[in-house]
């Protein structure tokens, strides 16, 4: 199953190094991983889509907790959380398939953000299995290029509220 | 050893809130280690760590020169076991640095606590491929406990302060500091942070009051419990307190590897080490227990054979400091996160209720008569199993010993009757050959009165037999005892029980002569082939004050037995009895 690890960190060099190195060692499977600052600019968040059953990802949370630079970490998964990723899908188009496509992606609220003679490049930001979605309904048209940021996520606000300060007291 | 008389006295300059003028980055690193209390060093220099050995030159610290960087950082390893304080290594950049790889992997492993300084080329050649440059943080990163790089010269004090934090606080580890040529050469206004404050790292070491009831309660309803104490205990200091648990709650123990000690031997409830090549009544003991207590022991496939199997009838309580180890290998009903000394403490102030094993007590001392360790004593060659029983009678069980690893190590395991914890040194979780030697000569610097010795097998002692030179130089009383059998025995035992005695490259023929060896380094060496001899090489070795080796020549071919093999449960253990293989 896929889980949302969320992952307060230190905002030094070699976090990130540190981080991926103990999956490949521990021989855990990351999908995905984002690295951005918080609020507070001497921390990050680290958002890791991991697949694993309960056992594993409790695993991988105790030992990112032996990283001295981590803070706090936090499973995502049963929690109400957002969680979004940006794509870029770059898909093939003639003119008969051209506004097909347009009508296509409507409903997701993807937009067109470049436009060649023989491609269209379509930007969408949502959950995973939205994305994922939409590269399925695309997928016939034929697509050329396909970029992903990987997810980032953070729990709602109903929920404990965890700013970072509150998550480190 | 350390003295106040400087030709600088920088504490003095720098005490109170007033920065004082500035000083070397390299002399910094001194200052710090001394308000660390640091008594020694083990060490090499080289080019990027020339600040560091110029300043060393002006101080009173005791510097150990090693022949080679593994020999400083076993040596450092043997000193943080038998203190409990971390050991301290120097190394310079690249070459220097990479010879430590392996003493980092092994105390990492193990649980060490090291403060490791490495030079490092200067900032502004970092990342160019200069001359003798590694990248030390990248190649240490999955060896160490942390490792930081030196980025401005002011952080280096808070740097120094944060490393002995970490190596010795919640389970221990080895910590690199990697400087920078110019940071060590560069002057700053210095100031030793009084308290680290670091956000990420908060270990916990006093347990959870209502797990350890459940744990009280779970033992008052036991009637076949066992305690698996490991290393953790001894790190803790907490042997006394689990003697005392055991004894009243009247729970018989069973040690790891490197829990040797935790437990006198010869105590009623000991039943000696389990694993791979533990006692049959241990090793039975787990597979037949209804609740295992597991203190300060990971798991290791060395202790625990085929998992799956491994303890079926027990319910499992895993005491640890590291939260990461319970349940990484083994379910766990009752976890208990917490040093073993603060929760023994706990529970022994709960009041202990015993178990219900005095059937199971009578059933572990029948095993115990009837399948206790076996050799055959063909009195024509020299047993190894006899020269470690004769050695720790003739020592009283009070030596201070290493090992190396290989059959001998097993043997000192099974054989040596240590009466004390903190006197076994040895590599447990890395299996690193070349250890026992060196380890030696760290734990005779903490230990300077107590008798040291290392056992080691011919083909370890000569992974890191430079530091021959390193005893003598210092006169240091390290007394090691060879167990020359010709080969790699472990490998040897190996191939002739599972490769059908194609003893492929693990047969040494071209052994030196180590006495003459040990001469010719200026150290004491002596032959022996029979045991009245290598008694009278022990008495001597015991008056003599300076550096010693013993070699003593063992019968070939003998293997260690009892042997649980790699895939197969505990109770399929082969060797139990005599005739019985
Ligand atoms: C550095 C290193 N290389 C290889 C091994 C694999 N190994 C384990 S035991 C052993 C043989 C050890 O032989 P020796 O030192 O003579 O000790 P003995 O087993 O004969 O007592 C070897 C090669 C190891 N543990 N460490």
């Amino acid at each position: 199953m896929r889980r949302v690890v969320s992952v307060i960190v230190n905002n030094s060099s070699g976090v990130l190094a540190r981080l991926s190195g103990l999956f490949a060692r521990r021989s855990f499977n990351i999908e995905s991983l984002t690295v951005g600052t918080t609020e507070d600019p001497t921390l990050s968040r680290v958002t890791l889509v991991v697949h694993g059953d309960v056992a594993t990802t409790e695993q991988v949370i105790k030992q990112l907790y032996k990283l001295v630079d981590v803070l706090k970490v936090t499973d995502l998964t049963e929690e109400k959380m957002m969680a979004r990723e940006l794509m870029l899908i770059k898909v093939t188009v003639n003119h008969q398939t051209r506004q097909e496509i347009n009508h296509l992606i409507e409903p997701f609220r993807a937009s067109v953000v470049d436009v060649g003679r023989e491609s269209i490049t379509v930007q969408t930001t949502g959950d995973i299995e939205k994305n994922e979605a939409l590269i399925d309904l695309l997928r016939p048209f034929g697509i050329k290029e396909l970029a992903r940021t990987g997810v980032t996520a953070m729990a709602r606000s109903q929920q404990k509220v965890h700013p970072v300060q509150q998550l480190l007291t | 050893m350390t003295t106040k008389v400087k030709t600088r006295t920088m504490s003095e300059e720098t005490h109170g809130s007033l920065k004082s003028k500035p000083i070397r980055g390299a002399e910094m690193i001194f200052e710090s280690l001394e308000r660390e209390k640091v008594e020694v060093i083990f060490g090499y220099p080289g080019g990027a760590a020339l600040h560091i050995y110029d300043a060393l030159y002006q101080t009173n610290m005791k510097h150990i020169l090693a022949r080679h960087e593994q020999g400083a950082i076993h040596m450092a390893e043997g000193y943080a076991r038998v203190t409990g304080q971390p050991g301290v290594v120097i190394a310079t950049s690249g070459p220097g640095a990479t010879n430590l790889v392996t003493g980092l992997a092994d105390a990492y492993m193990d649980s060490l606590p090291l403060v490791v300084l490495t030079g490092q080329v200067a900032s502004g050649a970092i990342g160019t491929d200069a001359f003798q440059e590694a990248d030390v943080l990248g190649i240490t990163m999955p060896i160490t406990k942390h490792n930081m790089q030196v980025r401005d010269l002011n952080d280096l004090p808070r740097m120094i302060k944060e490393a002995f934090y970490i190596a010795t606080n919640g389970r221990k580890g080895p910590v690199l500091i990697d400087i920078p040529k110019d940071i060590s050469g560069g002057e700053a206004s210095y100031e030793y942070p009084e308290k680290v404050s670091l956000r990420g790292f908060k270990p916990t070491t006093v347990p959870n009051i209502l797990q350890v009831r459940r744990m009280k309660e779970a033992v008052a309803q036991a009637k076949k419990p066992l305690i698996l104490a490991g290393a953790g205990v001894l790190h803790a200091k907490g042997h006394q307190e689990l003697v005392t648990y055991a004894e009243q709650a009247q729970v018989p123990v069973t040690h790891t590897l490197l829990g040797l000690g935790a437990m006198p031997a010869g105590h009623p409830q000991f039943l000696g080490m389990c694993g791979m090549h533990g006692t049959y009544t241990a090793n039975m003991a787990i597979q037949e227990a209804d609740l295992l207590i597991s203190i300060g022991a990971r798991f290791d496939d060395r202790v625990t054979g085929r998992l799956d199997q491994f303890a079926p009838h027990a319910k499992v309580i895993h005491i640890d400091v590291d939260p990461a180890e319970i349940g990484k290998n083994v379910p766990t009903e009752i976890p208990i996160v917490g040093d073993a000394k603060q929760t023994l403490s706990m529970l022994l102030e709960e009041d202990v209720v015993s178990a219900q094993s005095s059937e199971w007590m009578k059933q572990l001392n029948k095993w115990q008569e009837t399948y206790p360790l076996w050799y055959e004593d063909d009195e024509a060659t020299l047993k190894p199993q006899k020269v470690l029983e004769t050695f720790s009678e003739l020592t009283d069980g009070e030596a201070i010993v290493t090992t190396d690893v290989g059959q001998h190590q097993m043997w000192v395991a099974q054989y040596y009757q240590f009466k004390q914890p903190n006197r076994w040194v040895s590599s447990g979780g890395l299996g690193t050959m070349g250890f026992g030697f060196p380890s030696a000569i760290g734990a005779a610097l903490s230990q300077p009165d107590h008798p040291v010795y290392a056992v080691v097998g011919d083909g370890g002692f000569q992974m890191n037999i430079q530091e021959l030179a390193t005893v003598k130089d210092y006169n240091i009383p390290v007394k090691t005892i060879v167990l020359n059998n010709g080969s790699l025995g472990m490998v040897r035992q190996w191939q002739e029980v599972f490769y059908e005695k194609r003893y492929s490259e693990s047969m040494l023929n071209q052994n030196p002569d180590f006495a003459k060896v040990s001469e010719s380094f200026g150290v004491k060496g002596l032959r022996v082939t029979t045991i009245k001899e290598f008694e009278e090489a022990i008495t001597h070795s015991l008056n003599y004050d300076g550096p010693m080796v013993i070699d003593v020549a063992i019968t070939p071919g003998e293997n260690v037995f009892p042997m649980v093999s790699p895939g197969t449960a505990l109770h399929e253990m082969v060797g139990i009895s005599k005739g019985g293989m």
